[in-house]
């Protein structure tokens, strides 16, 4: 079997590379947005917010989703002892997603679009997309071999790559004109689908994060206890039924809204649960902080707090009124994606990739200063827009409102504060991002050279 | 530890009942009537092919640089919809649509804005946190 951490780039530590790369432009992007909700003339001929959104969007998506394939291939080969069953198809997955990946964003720059929230890009390029995913599934089922006796890792992954074709398979359905006809029809599949599919990636992180937390802890019980299998069902249960919550003030069925407030408050379950073992996780964090990996599974578990209990109250329909439709959702997938995928991954990455040429010790100083960046600033970015979030709701319940422009301007100070914390977190995330993707670099060089 | 059988049949349960939701769901959507012009269709092209959602919002879902436009349509009306799609603003750039895209777009904004209201106001609250409109 291949070692861990060897001095080979291999496939999969390419996928992890790719998706780094793709965190460190999709921040370039992030901040280019920003900097529109300021300026707005900024760049508004050539390359305005519906070019720079989806850059952003679909350069960290590709992040997430390179990252999770990365990670769930690594220790699978880790937890089997041996290499993936069909090596070459999984080069041959990446290979499609790379060119994908880079078209879309071509496409985005000369304004091709298929203009749905997320995947915005032409519906055409959805197909490699998905042709590359049930090879991973095909390489997954056939490396797994048995399905019995398996800790609840396999089972997250299982379940992450099942859902995540079936839901994008869906948010596909608006091409047909018996879903897009109607635009009530339409949002409520485009919601149902998108609800699901974070729910499907977050089993292929979570996954992955649980099978790292027993490397680190050496204790290999809690992947078959009962408590976690019980965590994870709680999840796929939320997974399947709980994405109504998007669509509360949609006027499609009552019966959606009132499964997923139900199954939205089953959560409340997994956030006990963090506070129960809040004391435990305090003791452990001391005994393992200085693993570069461990620090960044200690900041999304804190992510996982703020973003769950900011979910949970928006899962209540009586609060969801309020918070919809302003920049109190952003917040909430920001915490999402930066504050538990991102770290999560970051973990995954430090774990595989750390001394793979040049040992991670060499710049642990900027490393610990970037992780503090990162994790303070993206504090204040998170306030930022809760607190602009609060201003857009006041004003959409206010009697009678003052123009859409007036409102923005009043908002103007927290994008001023958002855009600043926004560009010190990246800067932040560049100082941990610049070892692992210039480690990998040299990596490939010295590979090409002995060969 | 649970046994393979009890997990098993948990997943079963959670993944048939998903299943027999979404085929429930599938063929009962909420709208049955699909009359539908084509001038409505192709607007919704329109507003799909220049990416209207990254700013724009329907029923409170897209981006939030420009305002909500699920019922522009009625408090605004279609001239005003026209003098912003043909002039941009300081902030929306002019994409320089074709008489015959800014027609379509409107019949679209016509259409969502007969299916609804998105205002939050219009919305009261039961005790139980639901909400009605």
């Amino acid at each position: 079997m291949e070692p861990l951490n060897n001095k080979q780039l291999s496939t999969p530590k390419l996928y992890l590379l790719t998706g780094l790369i793709l965190l460190a432009v999709g921040l370039l992007f992030g901040i280019s947005g920003a900097i529109q909700y300021l300026v707005p003339d900024y760049l508004k001929e050539h390359f305005s917010f519906e070019k720079i959104r989806p850059l952003h969007v679909t350069s960290i998506l590709f992040w997430i989703i390179l990252g999770s394939t990365g990670g769930v291939v690594s220790y699978l080969q880790q937890y089997n002892n041996q290499k993936i069953k069909y090596p070459f198809l999984l080069k041959i997955q990446y290979f499609i997603f790379s060119t994908t990946i880079l078209a879309i964003l071509i496409a985005y720059i000369f304004g091709f679009f298929g203009g749905r929230e997320y995947w915005e890009f032409p519906p055409i390029l959805a197909l490699p997309i998905a042709i590359g995913w049930i090879l991973f599934i095909i390489n997954f089922i056939s490396s797994v071999k048995t399905f019995r006796n398996q800790p609840v890792y396999i089972w997250m992954w299982m379940t992450g790559l099942v859902f995540f074709l079936f839901t994008f398979i869906e948010s596909y359905l608006w091409i047909f004109p018996y879903f897009k006809n109607n635009i009530i029809n339409d949002m409520t599949i485009q919601w149902k689908s998108a609800g699901s599919m974070v729910g499907a990636w977050n089993m292929l992180i979570y996954g992955s994060s649980i099978f790292l937390m027993e490397k680190i802890s050496s204790n290999k019980k809690h992947g078959h206890s009962i408590v976690a299998f019980a965590l994870y069902f709680t999840g796929l249960f939320n997974l399947l039924f709980n994405w109504g919550h998007h669509i509360y003030t949609l006027p499609t069925y009552q019966y959606i809204k009132h499964i997923s407030y139900a199954v939205s408050m089953t959560e409340i379950i997994l956030f006990s649960r963090i506070i129960w073992l809040w004391k435990d996780s305090v003791t452990t964090a001391k005994k393992h902080f200085h693993y570069a990996a461990y620090r960044f599974l200690l900041a999304a578990d804190l992510w996982i707090f703020l973003t769950l209990l900011l979910a949970i109250l928006m899962s209540i329909p009586a609060i969801n009124i309020y918070t919809h439709g302003t920049h109190i959702t952003v917040a909430h997938a920001m915490g999402s994606t930066i504050g538990i995928n991102s770290f999560l991954l970051l973990a995954i990455c430090f774990d595989i990739l750390h001394d793979t040429c040049i040992p991670i010790a060499v710049n642990i100083k900027w490393l610990n200063r970037g992780y503090w960046i990162t994790n303070i600033s993206l504090f204040i970015f998170w306030i930022s827009l809760i607190i602009a979030g609060i201003l857009k709701a006041k004003w959409q319940m206010s009697a009678s409102p003052e123009p859409f422009s007036v409102m923005m301007l009043q908002l103007r100070p927290f994008f001023g504060l958002f855009f600043i914390a926004g560009t010190i977190m990246s800067i932040g995330f560049y100082l941990i991002l610049y070892p692992l993707i210039k480690n990998q670099i040299v990596c490939y060089i010295n590979q090409s050279k002995i060969k | 530890m649970a046994s393979d059988l009890q997990k098993t049949t948990v997943a079963v349960i959670l993944i048939a009942s998903f299943l027999a939701y979404t085929c429930f769901l599938y063929m009962s959507l909420p709208i049955k009537s699909y009359a539908t012009s084509n001038a409505c269709i192709e607007g919704k092209k329109t507003w799909q092919n220049y990416n209207c959602a990254a700013c724009h919002q329907v029923y409170g879902l897209g981006g939030y640089l420009g305002p909500d436009l699920t019922n522009v349509y009625s408090k605004r009306g279609p001239q005003y919809i026209q003098a912003f799609i043909s002039n941009g603003t300081n902030v929306m750039p002019n994409f320089h649509l074709s008489n015959n895209e800014q027609e379509n777009l409107i019949a679209y904004f016509k259409n969502i804005d007969s299916s609804g209201k998105s205002d939050p106001k219009t919305f009261f609250v039961n005790n139980n946190g639901t909400i009605e409109q």
